[in-house]
């Protein structure tokens, strides 16, 4: 599999190291949110036949987090984005 | 023997004659000579037993498709089991030897197997060895394995080596017939980037086989002459003896090139087989067709091939596989056998046509309506029995016969992503179908145009199509003049007669018989018919059999083939040895190993390593009249204790982290405060996942306003780099946050024992007094004028301080301290001392940090913020997680002090009844203690902190102990931590 990586061009998927679900950006705040929220934070998610955001780290490479858009049937890759830049788009700072 | 069934032409060298053996008989062959062509050449066609019955096999093919001459290749250590004759590249000096058969190839005993065959239908296994259970591993399945069997392992190592490689292109073509020479000409004469792989030694597919013409030329050499182009051209890599075995995403195939295979052994500095992984933008599949046999009683006699193989072995090798030769056809194909073979004055006794209506051929015996209900000859073929068109019998006396059922085109690198193959009725076989991988084509006869003309214009168009898509202008060019005649199949699968079998899938002996029982119970989809029976699971994927095995199941189902099922093939498309997949990393290459800087010096003392993630580390040092292990490492403990030690601790992971946010962001992945943390201090930090469970600890330093310096454990150092990114991009993208993992710019050891000071006073330049650089300090000094960091910490719970230097110094370092510490006697200890130092201290480790387990459960729940927002904060609150009687750390120590702990142990109630629900909680390390003068360990036991006084019982199932233990504290050393505050 190769990711087109917002930086560096096309790399192959080797290179990466893969976590989940890019819900995961949607982290609540541990003052504020519950136990409730944070379960369904961390332990809920879809599971869909077909295109699926999710995180992947260049670890072997810049160090990049990604946002890969794949399609999980044939693993054609819509997108890829740098995550910090999803992450602020969703209003996350510090 | 001499060659006795070599007859005139062929692409072989007949100049040069090189020797070879089989089952210890020697023969002789030429180069351009394959085994089986050879062993034909010399009237050879026993080459192996079947699977199942040991039955009596020879090539069913000339090619990779082969499912019956499977050998032993070569002798020795390089010995290699389930070799296909076939394809393996004749050499001088070759020795192979029959496999599956005993005490020979000619009487094998398990032959026996035959004559009981009625037993051995489909489901035989299935149903016969249910009973009792527990006798399937133990008693069953070894005696089925030594009796059916493939070749065998010769449990030497491989004395060659294997290497692995990358290569790019615009166009990768698979397969060099016509199809794919003309697609490697169009796309290279355009001037794109293409690699064209063939996994045959001469390029050319079935062109070296015919006798056809293409432009007025000989097959063979217009293949010859194309290839010479495409050699002088600098854009286009040709690679013969290479199989593209899987299609993987993004245009990535996976090939594997036999360097060597054709050498006695490899030359110097060459590997024996290369795995490529070919990055294309485009790729054409022409891999060709692979013909079919029809299924009738006894066709599995050695001499019975297929009508395709045995022309290729007369038109490309020179070999009449027998010397009277007849064949049974069902399309126009098989006749063009008969031609050849007549030209090539071979006797051609009859051609068995099962159509009415074929083209007659001129001078020979051409038996229309007619079918081979059955064969003689025990060893090998010596006469088949035909039924007429009129229904009369006839015994044919033959020793070769030629079978053509129709060619089924090679979708298999097209159906790797699971791409469904159409149902062609006019070929009678499946072609390519729609979803194939992305940037995929197939061209020729592998989509499903099988005259030579239909291959040239098919590699031509795809090429262009390709050339187009990549956004170049190429013309059309005028393609050569080659046959382009119909196949005119009448589909025949199976000789419908009498009460024999008819082999469908000779790898695997499965029969007509299997699938008509299969069918009688219900397993009529493929997947179930393919289980069931085992069809198409050898090595050979089924490449003759499986379409076969289906339109059998479809005439019993009354569907049509297409409704019955489709078949798809997995990668690889031919098996791939286990060597070349593992390339260079076997042995000690098999990963990375990573040495700390003073692991020369280590060596040199006669250190004991031991493998921690990547790293060596010096597990102890044995003193000469040191017997074992213990003795080493109690010294080292008790020396330490006694006044110093010094141990190698560059491994801990070390990150370095700055900004304006850094403190901040450390309250945020650690659980406890280290906003707080004065400039100059440390402080040891506890980091949980979001699950609430315990990451990872260490000890991070304030180095200064905006500065810390975080340690992690060896074994995960990675991780919590990779976690810290994470947090860093992910959740807090705007923290003005800078890490770099520092784990290989520092070399760092820790000084520890009573004269640890003492000791490093005479190393470090700076006054490290008590008052100056108090218990938890941290900062710069240097060491002779060299820069360094002192850190004043303690894992083994004395006096202790950890230096750090840059790497390069890190050996001089450690010479430097052992010199300085001479007058004290000051002793280098390893992992093994440092485990028993923090157990006595009761300082949580790998047993304990084993993912599973909270805070709380280690006693250090209190650690765990709840005025700020941390990672695992939130979660390690949940219910289950902070009951009073879940786990807790305790210490372990046996109540007799000669009693013996094990770690995985489980804890029980004196009097409990030993089941699961006693189960106390486990043992988690245990250590010999040379201080206390018995075992001690840790462990988590439930409500363990409730339970500190109580004597209960270790039992564990793997070693059959059950001893009574003392619970007590987790410190079993210098509680109230005195001496490393002094």
């Amino acid at each position: 599999m190769i990711i087109p990586h917002p930086i560096l061009g096309p790399r192959d998927a080797q290179e990466f190291v893969y976590l989940g679900d890019a819900s995961l950006i949607d982290r609540p705040d541990g003052m504020t949110a519950g136990i409730e929220v944070f379960h369904d934070y961390l332990y809920n998610r879809d599971n869909p036949a077909g295109l699926h955001r999710e995180l992947w780290y260049h670890e072997q490479g810049d160090r990049s987090w990604l946002v890969v858009t794949r399609d999980t049937v044939t693993h054609e890759i819509v997108s890829a984005e740098l995550a910090r830049d999803v992450a602020r788009a969703r209003g996350r700072s510090k | 023997m001499s060659q006795s069934h070599r007859i005139a032409g062929g692409q072989i060298d007949r100049s040069t004659t090189l020797r070879f053996s089989f089952d210890g008989a020697s023969y002789a062959g030429h180069p351009g000579d394959t085994l089986a062509s050879a062993l034909l050449a010399n009237g050879v066609r026993l080459m192996g037993r079947s699977f199942k019955y040991h039955r009596p096999r020879g090539p069913l093919s000339a090619g990779s498709e082969e499912p019956n001459a499977l050998v032993h290749l070569r002798s020795g250590a390089r010995q290699e089991p389930n070799t296909r004759a076939t394809v393996a590249e004749l050499f001088d000096g070759l020795t192979a030897t029959s496999q599956n058969a005993w005490p020979s190839l000619r009487f094998d005993a398990m032959a026996i197997n035959d004559r009981l065959s009625s037993f051995f239908t489909a489901g035989f296994y299935y149903k016969t060895f249910m009973w009792p259970a527990a006798f399937w591993e133990k008693v069953y399945e070894p005696i089925i394995r030594r009796a059916a069997g493939l070749g065998a392992l010769t449990r030497e190592d491989d004395p060659d080596s294997y290497d692995k490689a990358f290569a790019h292109c615009d166009l990768l073509v698979i397969g060099a017939g016509p199809a794919g020479l003309m697609a490697a000409l169009t796309a290279g004469r355009a001037g794109v980037r293409v690699i064209l792989a063939d996994e045959d030694f001469r390029m050319g597919g079935r062109l070296n086989a015919e006798v056809l013409t293409i432009g007025g030329q000989a097959g063979g050499d217009w293949a010859a002459g194309v290839v010479a182009e495409l050699a002088s051209l600098p854009n286009v890599r040709l690679m013969a003896r290479t199989t593209v075995v899987g299609a993987f995403d993004a245009g990535i195939y996976a090939a594997v090139e036999r360097v060597s295979d054709h050498l006695p052994v490899p030359l110097p500095g060459k590997p024996r087989q290369t795995l490529w992984r070919i990055y294309s933008k485009r790729a054409i599949v022409a891999a060709g067709a692979t013909e079919r046999p029809i299924a009738f009683e006894n066709n599995d006699r050695p001499g019975i091939m297929l009508a395709g193989a045995l022309r290729a072995y007369a038109n490309r090798w020179g070999v009449a596989v027998g010397d009277r030769v007849a064949i049974f056809t069902n399309n126009d194909d098989g006749l063009r056998s008969a031609a050849d073979l007549t030209a090539k004055g071979v006797q051609v006794v009859a051609v068995i046509d099962s159509r009415t209506d074929g083209p007659l051929l001129p001078g020979i015996r051409h038996l229309r309506g007619a079918q081979v209900i059955d064969s003689t000859g025990r060893l090998g073929l010596s006469g088949i029995t035909v039924r007429l068109a009129t229904g009369q019998t006839e015994t044919i006396a033959c020793t070769a016969l030629g079978v053509s059922g129709g060619w089924n085109p090679n979708i298999n690198i097209h159906s790797h992503h699971r791409a469904r193959p159409e149902w062609r009725a006019d070929i009678a076989a499946f072609v390519p179908g729609q979803g194939g991988p992305a940037g995929l084509i197939a061209a020729g006869a592998a989509a499903g145009h099988l005259s030579t003309y239909g291959a040239l214009a098919g590699g031509h168009v795809q090429a262009l199509a390709v050339l187009e898509s990549l956004g170049i202008t190429a013309t059309a060019g005028d393609l050569p003049k080659a046959e382009d005649a119909p196949l005119n199949l009448s589909p025949l699968w199976h000789v419908p007669h009498g009460k024999g079998r008819a082999w469908i899938d000779q790898q695997n002996d499965v029969t007509v018989k299997d699938v008509k029982l299969a069918q009688q119970e219900n397993f009529t989809s493929v997947e179930h018919l393919k289980r069931y029976t085992t069809l198409g699971m050898a090595t050979d994927q089924g490449k003759t059999g499986n379409v076969i095995g289906i339109a059998v199941m479809a005439e019993l189902t009354g569907r049509a083939i297409p409704e019955t099922g489709t078949t798809i093939y997995r990668p690889p498309y031919t098996p791939v040895a286990m060597g070349a997949l593992a390339g260079r990393s076997r042995g000690k290459e098999f990963k990375p190993f990573r040495l700390t800087p003073s692991h020369k010096w280590a060596s040199e003392q006669g250190a004991i390593f031991v493998e921690v993630g990547n790293w060596l580390r010096t597990q102890w040092v044995p003193k000469p009249g040191e017997t074992t292990w213990r003795e080493s490492v109690d010294r080292e403990v008790l020396a330490t204790r006694r006044s110093v030690g010094i141990c190698d601790v560059t491994t801990l992971g070390k990150i370095d982290i700055q900004g304006t946010d850094a403190a901040a962001f450390l309250d945020k992945v650690y659980c406890n405060t280290f906003s707080t943390l004065a400039v100059g201090k440390c402080r040891y930090g506890l980091m949980l996942r979001e699950d609430g469970m315990v990451f990872d600890d260490g000890t991070t330093a304030r180095l200064a306003e905006h500065e810390y310096v975080m340690t992690t454990t060896t074994a995960n150092a990675v991780t919590v780099f990779r976690h810290l990114e994470y947090c860093r991009q992910v959740l807090w993208p705007d923290m003005d946050v800078q890490i770099i993992s520092t784990t290989e710019a520092w070399a760092q050891y820790s000084v520890a024992g009573p004269n640890a000071r003492k000791l490093l006073e005479k190393v470090v330049d700076q006054d490290i007094s008590d008052a100056a650089f108090p218990y938890m300090g941290a900062g710069s000094v240097t060491l002779g004028g060299l820069r360094g960091r002192l850190f004043r910490i303690s894992f083994s719970g004395e006096l202790a301080y950890e230096v750090a230097v840059p790497a390069r110094y890190g050996d001089a370092l450690m010479r430097r301290l052992m010199a300085a510490g001479a007058e004290f006697d000051a002793v280098v200890y390893g992992t093994e001392a440092l485990g028993v130092m923090r157990i006595e201290k009761g300082h949580v480790a790998g047993g304990e940090l084993n993912g599973q387990s909270s805070a709380l459960n280690m006693g250090l729940g209190k650690m765990v913020s709840k005025k700020k927002d941390s990672i695992g904060m939130v979660l390690s609150q949940r219910e289950g997680m902070t009951r009073a009687d879940g786990y807790r750390l305790v210490g372990v120590k046996p109540a007799d002090p000669k009693g013996v702990l094990q770690a995985g142990s489980h804890f029980l109630e004196v009097g409990a009844p030993v089941e699961l629900a006693s189960d106390g909680g486990w043992l988690t390390s245990k250590v010999y203690s040379p201080h206390l003068g018995c075992d001690i360990a840790l462990g988590y036991l439930k409500a363990g902190d409730q339970k500190i006084g109580r004597r209960m019982r270790a039992v564990n199932f793997l070693t059959g102990t059950d001893t009574l233990v003392d619970i007590v504290s987790p410190h079993f050393f210098d509680p109230d931590g005195e001496r490393f505050r002094g």
